[in-house]
């Protein structure tokens, strides 16, 4: 598998993601400044990461995504190629218009750093098919806007068409439990296109090494490399 | 030509930002604050031949990049 890791200034997390794919696929992925225009030839997988692209300067992910190399991440994505947007990675999708909805302030005001159990909602994606049905997994979470909002259309078509990929649940599985940012519906990522892109708020790069927090991410980038 | 861009959140967008700050001016005292919402404004110097060509220039500015019209409106007006 074939990885470009889009690099925008203020980005953070490239290095981590780049890591876990590696570690996974056993391919280092490219690392792409935002400046370029087109992606290495033969990319399958496209990956925004997270991190403060400009400062999260005027709304989080805005500027970023009218960046150069969005055109051909736009291209990408289009044609059915894996698009993986992870924290500001996903908002950075959100304002591009390649995901549905917006990420507003979490709705407690604070940052949110700490470990959340998740519930993989569809296993029958490119990026979940490693996981079982319903799997409860524990990732990182470190953001301050993940409150997932959009239309009462646009969650419902979420809903009954599968798109919701994660949700915020309990140790148990029990999602309305534990929602750390207000996100509608538990929303914790999110897919789109014919299933080809997914953003969600959580970090799976953070968790594919039992040293430091676990391995519930693997799952993630075995799909994508298998 | 010097315009000025105001960004608002649409009513029913939760604001935590305005609700702290209301927050905080109650609680220094300023009587009788009902509600604060917090928006953007973008003072902006622009070369157009005229005023409509101005406004249609801004626009689509916010339209492009300065508002996400999913959660925000917006409104152009001459300084």
């Amino acid at each position: 598998m074939r990885a470009a890791v889009i690099l925008f200034p203020g980005s953070n997390r490239e290095r981590d993601v780049a890591r876990a794919i590696h570690r996974i696929s056993g391919v280092a992925p490219s690392i792409v400044w935002h400046q370029e225009s087109e992606l290495p030839a033969g990319t399958d997988l496209v990956v925004l990461p997270g991190g403060f692209s400009y400062g999260d300067y005027l709304r989080c992910g805005a500027i970023a995504a009218r960046a150069k190399i969005m055109a051909a991440v736009r291209e990408h994505a289009r044609r059915g190629g894996l698009t993986l947007g992870i924290c500001n990675g996903f908002q950075i999708l959100c304002e591009a218009g390649l995901l549905p909805g917006v990420l507003m302030r979490n709705s407690e005001m604070r940052f949110i750093c700490r470990m959340q159990h998740l519930r993989v909602e569809n296993v029958q994606t490119p990026f979940t098919r490693a996981y079982a049905p319903g799997q409860v997994l524990k990732f990182a979470i470190a953001h301050g806007e993940g409150n997932f909002e959009a239309d009462d259309e646009t969650i419902r078509r979420l809903e009954d068409e599968g798109r919701v990929a994660f949700r915020y649940c309990d140790a148990a599985g029990q999602a309305g439990a534990a929602n750390p940012n207000g996100s509608t519906h538990d929303i914790a990522g999110i897919y789109g296109g014919d299933f080809n892109i997914l953003g969600l708020m959580p970090h799976p790069e953070n968790v594919i090494d039992p040293l430091v927090g676990g391995t519930d991410g693997r799952g993630l980038f075995e799909s994508l490399a298998a | 030509m010097r315009a000025r861009v105001v960004v608002t959140l649409k009513s029913g967008v939760l604001d935590p930002q305005g609700k702290a700050i209301e927050g905080a001016l109650a609680s220094l005292g300023v009587e009788g604050v009902a509600s604060v919402r917090q928006g953007k404004v973008f003072d902006i110097e622009i070369d157009a031949p005229d005023r409509e060509t101005t406004e249609r220039r801004l626009r689509a500015a916010c339209e492009k990049l300065l508002a996400n019209l999913i959660v925000e409106n917006y409104a152009v007006e001459f300084v």
